[in-house]
């Protein structure tokens, strides 16, 4: 979660939303909040005297981005924050790099093994990632799909415990 | 862009409606290879196969909503995402010719793919410096999007032109027959002339030395054959199309022609 620096009771409210919105569950993935998935780009007060909440999409065609987008809105309405504005922030693009540590961990305990390393340069699509299972832990691996049941998501296969498994892709 | 540019391309109704045209543009050649890609949905080779080309279809319709939505703003008349999807004729789409010739074979697809996403990564690598801060912002997205369409539809290549001497042949003939349409891709007319003295675009010649490079570098790893450079531009992004456009947009567009507006 970014520090916020502002003062008093300004600062205690958006303090107040970012926890608000660490409740709010990703649809796909429900063990993540869109906090953990870095999918809240800020929360802050503007010269227009309202509450602006920016949030990014992560895949262009993500069709979990509208419920997101709904899923916020009545989170704010319900906190008597209705008047709050909701923006799409498009740059810089969403980065598997985003996930806290916090979620990474959340990942694995769910079945899901995290990104692999980080996606900050292109060339790690040409080294094929060491993928560990989240069931048993062991390195050997095989990539079986490199799409699986929702964008974020590549298919994997444990060759140790011969268990399939979901691998959350670095973007 | 910043207020100054937007300011100036008011004035200007000529330089307005050629951005505009060349937003459309990188929208409706998304929007129509992901439509395409779509009529696989329960019937590629594999479920695997199946998944990869839903997953293409679904980050290149999502490149085609961002882009639609911003080409209706630049346009100021209203007109939504959805409208300018569903709501158009086939003379006003302005993608490339290449993506919507029609499926074929799973090889053929993949060809189609290939030469769309070697291209895209080329335009949206150029567009990360662009004047237009909102482009820009798109292309960086569908950068990150386009290089994993790019190692699926290369691999693919790959191991079909390598593969048997029926997938080679296949893939060899699904060439042949495209690549034709590949003449459209870096052929700068105006609106391109613009949009690079603009800084909105890169410079369409300075991209197909390297689109060429990384084709020759593929086809290579793929035992695969350059075909002849055929000169005759294809016109589709001018809104001169081949008669298989229009029998794709009948499908994509009957829901909401018939139930205008209609939502779910």
């Amino acid at each position: 979660m970014p520090a916020v620096i502002e003062s008093g009771a300004a600062a205690a409210r958006v303090q107040a939303v970012w926890a608000l919105l660490a409740e709010v569950a990703d649809p796909e993935l429900p063990v993540l909040s869109i906090v953990d998935l870095g999918i809240v780009r800020h929360v802050r007060f503007e010269g227009d005297g309202r509450l602006h909440v920016g949030i990014t999409p992560t895949y262009s065609g993500c069709p979990a981005t509208e419920v997101i987008r709904s899923a916020v809105r009545t989170a704010l309405d319900a906190a008597a924050l209705a008047d709050a504005v909701l923006e799409e922030v498009l740059a810089p693009a969403w980065t598997s790099d985003w996930l806290t540590s916090a979620a990474r961990a959340k990942l694995e305990a769910f079945g899901i093994a995290p990104p692999a390393q980080a996606a900050s340069s292109p060339r790690h699509l040409w080294r094929a990632p060491l993928v560990t299972c989240p069931r048993c832990g062991s390195r050997a691996t095989e990539r079986v799909s490199e799409f699986g049941s929702t964008p974020c998501k590549a298919h994997y296969r444990c060759s140790a415990c011969r268990e399939p498994f979901d691998y959350f892709k670095c973007l | 862009m910043s207020a100054r540019q937007q300011a100036a391309q008011e004035r200007d109704p000529v330089q307005q409606a050629a951005h505009v045209r060349y937003v459309l543009r990188l929208a409706d050649t998304s929007l129509v290879l992901g439509q395409r890609l779509g009529e696989w949905v329960g019937h590629a080779p594999a479920l695997e196969e199946d998944l990869g080309l839903a997953n293409l279809a679904l980050d290149l319709i999502g490149q085609a909503r961002l882009l639609l939505s911003y080409a209706g703003e630049l346009e100021g008349r209203g007109r939504d995402e959805d409208a300018l999807a569903f709501l158009r004729d086939a003379p006003e789409f302005a993608n490339l010719t290449l993506a919507e010739q029609p499926n074929g074979d799973f090889g053929h697809t993949i060809v189609r793919q290939w030469l769309i996403d070697a291209w895209q990564l080329e335009i949206y690598q150029g567009l990360l410096m662009s004047a237009d801060s909102r482009l820009g912002a798109i292309a960086a997205k569908a950068l990150k999007e386009t290089r994993y369409h790019h190692r699926f539809s290369s691999g693919w290549l790959i191991r079909l032109g390598d593969g048997t001497p029926e997938s080679h042949d296949r893939v060899q003939a699904a060439l042949g027959c495209l690549w034709r349409f590949t003449a459209e891709l870096f052929a700068a007319d105006d609106v391109d002339e613009r949009m690079q003295a603009a800084a909105i675009a890169p410079a369409l010649a300075e991209l197909a030395p390297r689109w060429s490079a990384r084709i020759d570098e593929d086809l290579a790893a793929a035992t695969l054959r350059r075909p002849a450079a055929q000169p005759y531009p294809w016109h589709g992004r001018r809104g001169v199309h081949t008669e298989h456009l229009g029998h794709m947009l009948a499908e994509m567009q009957h829901l909401q022609r018939s139930y205008p507006g209609v939502q779910w």
